[in-house]
């Protein structure tokens, strides 16, 4: 049972973190709450389809589908977050006095919401099909019976969960006056972790080359296996032996999304 | 061939599995561990690995050390690039069944 709320906690950390900060960037625009489910549940159905056909999609491309899918998902999102985070950038003289200004900005509403439903919904499923998979196998060959599966899959779910929350709470701690350079912040790295994710796939599917595999190797002073390790990675994509082309990837879209936000605040704001 | 050089020839021939040079290295989970547990690679190549899941359950290919990660459904194989690589030993594992399967490249 342990060893099921491990693994489960482990997989749903990442997309309840995910969760945690966008929930706290929409923070105030009217119907977020029905948005924010909606990507989970379409995230959640997404989720089992792609578990489902694991092995059509792993077969595709000479064998390197599994590695294009999740690539182009993870790619989607990024330039999803990088459109938030410039768009914010635009908007945030206005906002930066008073994060609920957003609330009654309807525009940003509108415009935000969709986005981060794709966002949401593309993070569960992710992070979902794989553990959707390894209940399947556990349930599937398990000598300790479906119930212990199933408390053990609540069980990591849970934790997951209130990880994703505690986040959330402590965003909403941080004074108005920090609260969108935080969460832009936070989007920053998020997008710049998934942009090193998506070289890392590509150079395991041998469409990149790796460049330098590793760049750098701190395992033994942070490992990625500890608790600490998995949360930087999944917050600033902290990687303890990560491959040149990883780093490329990460640095560029780092800088491409900063000078984005640069050229949104410096061009003409829309009148309010 | 006689008794005797078929007897060194065993001898020698390493219990780990061995790449040629360039050449694909096969690996096979069964009963959820990896066989062979422990591949030996060259250093400085890339190399292709094709896991052969033989279980009905599917599997996670995951290692730390050399930054991989991927589901292999059951009864299914899967294509996976490492390296090229430093001289030493990297720890691979099933995340699905992390007590029995676990295992090592060891790149030379």
């Amino acid at each position: 049972m342990i060893s099921a709320a491990i693994i489960v906690f482990r997989e749903t950390l990442e997309a309840a973190l995910i969760l945690g900060i966008i929930a706290a960037a929409t923070k105030g625009i009217p119907k977020r709450g029905i948005w924010l489910i909606a990507g989970v549940v379409a995230g959640v159905v997404g989720a089992l389809l792609v578990a489902s056909m694991t092995e059509q999609i792993a077969a595709m491309a000479h064998g390197i589908g599994q590695e294009l899918f999740n690539a182009l998902v993870l790619s989607i999102v990024v330039v999803m977050l990088a459109g938030h985070n410039i768009w914010m950038a635009r908007h945030g003289a206005h906002l930066a006095r008073d994060a609920r200004q957003l609330g009654q900005d309807v525009r940003a509403g509108t415009r935000e919401l969709p986005i981060m439903f794709v966002v949401i919904a593309l993070a569960v499923l992710r992070e979902g099909s794989e553990t959707a998979l390894f209940l399947y196998g556990l349930a599937m060959g398990s000598d300790q019976g479906l119930i212990t599966v199933l408390n053990g899959a609540l069980l990591g779910l849970a934790a997951g969960a209130a990880a994703g929350v505690a986040l959330y709470l402590g965003f909403l701690r941080i004074p108005s006056k920090w609260f969108f350079a935080v969460t832009s912040g936070l989007i920053l790295f998020l997008a710049a972790a998934m942009a090193s994710q998506v070289a890392r796939l590509l150079a395991q599917g041998d469409i990149l080359p790796s460049l330098a595999s590793p760049l750098w190797d701190t395992s033994h002073l942070l490992s990625n296996s500890s608790a600490v390790g998995t949360l930087l990675h999944t917050l600033l994509g902290y990687d303890a032996s990560p491959a040149g082309i990883q780093v490329v990837f990460y640095v560029s879209t780092f800088i491409l999304i900063v000078m984005g936000m640069q050229w949104a605040k410096k061009s003409p704001s829309i009148k309010h | 061939m006689s008794f005797l050089k078929t007897c060194v020839l065993l001898i020698a021939l390493p219990s780990t599995a061995l790449a040629a040079n360039g050449g694909d290295i096969h690996l096979i989970i069964k009963d959820h561990r990896f066989e062979p547990a422990e591949i030996q690679v060259p250093a400085g190549k890339k190399v292709k690995l094709i896991v052969e899941n033989q279980d009905d359950t599917p599997e996670e290919f995951e290692s730390y050390a050399l930054n991989r990660e991927k589901i292999i459904a059951g009864k299914s194989k899967a294509t996976i690039y490492i390296g090229p690589l430093e001289p030493g030993r990297y720890p691979f594992f099933g995340e699905f069944n992390e007590k029995t399967a676990q295992g090592a490249v060891i790149v030379e």
